[in-house]
């Protein structure tokens, strides 16, 4: 079994859904992520696999402690993403769905920058399908500029391998660092995918266009794959704590003042990759085994969120917080597993955030990082409040807004209670998941200390929640959009183009047509006497030459004579 | 449908809401009074930062964070906040 490559399953099998009935791709969809992780089982750490391909020597697996970690991540994310997307008959969403799964698991499991661009953008080509499949001009204007900045990361990639391959002669898929051009264009490339500050724009302008299920499928992967080949690559990049530290603060505000409830979850998605990437730039050790712990746990309760979301959304075809309220009343299960998933990435004890964040910040402790750890707190605090509290409350509290609906489809529930029960298994038994990180662990959650202080510290942030809308000093949730960095190339660079035009065009048409009328003219002096009618056009008699002839030997003559 | 409409739910009782909200602040009074009780381990080494042993530290600290954060954020919409269909 085990010399299938481990994305065989996902890719492959995705790949063959479109051709199954009905029935036998849903059950194909719950199957084909089992076996995936049954044939990854079976891999061995130290496990290797190469493919001759157009004289190169391809590292296709390469399996060690952090890339089975991904692996067996991801094929949990496909599992409950499939399962979440059953009742879809959409053989498009299915296919790419698993297909985008498969490239995220042949990107983990590459040895080599080659592969690993050769999945990269096998990750942009297939996950567009899922903002596609939404349809209307929107979707397919969102997920056209999203494929571009991917396509443009994946280039980024592709530069930086080639140069890197010059000057070393190597294409091997190890620590790189940042201290030539090539290995910075490859860190830049892999910032696009990781939504570094202000190359973030495409994730919150994208999850929320994707339909209800895509969303989920877009979480898991992409950034996570990133993050992986950040700590593969650039693990103790001291730059990536600061970075980090920016990713974790800034979308906290933006989180607050959105109206739309899952772009307020990717603004949340940033924050807490923010923590990853800290982690990874804390480096080897405790930093790394932090930051995949928590990517291990994020994927899973941001997947939860977004199932949480994608479910209200497909049940009210409401999404902004100011239309939406009271639906405790209609789907109390999916609130339920909504507010387990917020309570996930608000790191209440027991829940799976507390075991992971909490490693990252006392990396950085351990560190000395005083100011980034003080920022980490400030998002600690702040992601409770935006992701724990406000989604839950405005979703299914807050007003009535007086909608009544079906709870989930049965497929969703147990999609999101599997999930969910992931969520409070991993956090109240976190050996589990420690024994399968990077680096051996040496620290424990649990102490008296840790649990009363975070529990502290979030009792009095949501005192805060609870003080701020008690005074109405809470903002509202209104009907509107915040402006954010690709304000740049949505609106300003359209309308500097349009200025350009504006004055371009009068000054290219004055040129074009003064030009015109200059050339009219001298052809029409050209004509006049060169015509048939001009002047040197014309016969002149013997008799006329002569008469000049004689006047210029008069002048002649006089002049001489003088 | 309209049955369930009229249905008292758990949180449309306005006393109950307030009964919650009231134990939420004894709650949060008695998490804040364990500091008086327990000795607590500093994530950094001494000397570092000296306030993270203080009566309430991290209590005060979300609290005031998530205070900074929304008055920022409402303030923040005076530039950024536009129409839904501003860049249709």
């Amino acid at each position: 079994m085990s010399s299938l490559h481990p994305a065989f399953f996902l890719l492959f099998g995705g790949l063959l859904l479109p051709l199954l009935p009905l029935q036998a791709r849903r059950v194909a969809l719950v199957l084909l992520p089992l076996i995936g992780l049954y044939n990854l089982i079976g891999y061995d750490v130290g496990a290797s696999q190469t493919y001759a391909f157009a004289g190169y020597e391809l590292h296709i697996v390469r399996a060690d402690k952090l890339s089975l970690l991904f692996g067996y991540l991801f094929h949990i994310a496909a599992f409950l993403a499939g399962l979440y997307a059953l009742h879809l008959k959409d053989r498009l969403q299915h296919m790419t769905g698993f297909m985008y799964a498969g490239a995220a698991v042949g990107a983990v499991f590459a040895g080599d920058l080659l592969t690993l661009f050769i999945f990269w953008e096998l990750l942009a080509i297939t996950s567009v399908f899922q903002i596609w499949a939404r349809g209307g001009t929107k979707a397919i204007n969102t997920g056209t500029r999203y494929l571009l900045i991917h396509i443009s990361s994946g280039l980024l990639l592709l530069v930086g391998t080639a140069l890197h391959y010059q000057q070393t002669g190597s294409l091997a898929l190890n620590h790189l660092g940042i201290d030539t051009w090539a290995t910075r264009l490859i860190f830049l490339g892999v910032g696009v995918k990781c939504a570094f500050p202000l190359l973030h724009t495409w994730l919150v302008d994208s999850y929320p266009e994707a339909t209800p299920t895509g969303t989920v499928f877009l979480s898991a992967f992409t950034t996570k794959t990133a993050v992986y080949v950040l700590a593969r690559c650039f693990a103790g990049t001291e730059y990536l704590i600061y970075i980090g530290g920016a990713m974790a603060m800034f979308p906290i505000f933006y989180a607050v003042i959105e109206n739309d409830l899952r772009k307020v979850l990717g603004y949340s998605m940033i924050n807490q990759i923010g923590f990853m990437v800290v982690g990874v730039g804390l480096g080897p050790g405790m930093g790394v085994n932090g930051a995949v712990a928590h990517a291990f746990n994020d994927v899973i309760f941001k997947g939860l969120l977004f199932m949480s979301m994608g479910a209200v959304l497909y049940r009210t075809g409401k999404i902004n917080g100011s239309d939406l309220g009271g639906l405790y009343k209609s789907m109390p299960w999916t609130c339920g597993f909504c507010i387990v998933g917020a309570s996930s990435i608000s790191a209440f004890p027991l829940f799976s955030g507390f075991i992971s964040k909490s490693m990252i910040m006392q990396a950085a402790a351990n560190e000395g990082h005083l100011a980034i750890w003080l920022m980490l707190l400030f998002a600690s605090a702040g992601v409770f409040h935006h992701a724990g509290i406000k989604i839950p409350f405005f979703a299914f509290f807050s007003h009535d807004s007086g909608i009544r609906c079906e709870e989930a489809p049965r497929n969703m529930l147990w999609a999101m209670g599997i999930g969910a029960t992931l969520c409070i298994a991993i956090g109240s038994f976190p050996q589990y998941l420690y024994g399968l990180l990077p680096y051996p662990v040496d620290y424990e959650p649990y102490t008296t200390t840790h649990v009363v202080l975070q529990l502290q510290l979030l009792f009095f942030s949501a005192l805060a929640f609870v003080i701020l809308k008690l005074t109405n000093l809470y903002p509202p949730e209104l009907r509107s959009l915040n402006i954010d960095v690709d304000w740049s190339h949505r609106k300003l660079l359209p309308s500097a183009a349009r200025l350009f035009m504006q004055i371009a065009t009068p000054l290219r048409d004055g040129f074009i047509n003064g030009g015109k009328r200059l050339a009219f003219a001298l052809v029409e002096q050209v004509r006049q006497h060169h015509g048939p009618t001009g002047i040197f056009a014309r016969t002149w008699l013997t008799s006329s030459s002569v008469l000049v002839v004689i006047i210029f030997l008069a002048l002649y003559l006089l002049l001489y004579f003088q | 449908m309209a049955e369930t409409k009229n249905k008292k739910h758990f949180f449309d009782e306005i006393r109950t809401v307030h009964r919650l909200i009231w134990a939420f602040f004894v709650l949060c009074a008695l998490l804040v009074g364990l500091d008086l009780v327990f000795h607590r381990h500093l994530s950094f080494e001494e000397g570092v930062l000296p306030a993270e042993g203080w009566f309430g530290f991290y209590a005060i600290y979300g609290f005031v964070a998530c205070v900074l954060l929304v008055l920022a954020a409402t303030q923040m919409r005076k530039v950024l906040m536009r129409g839904e269909d501003y860049y249709e």
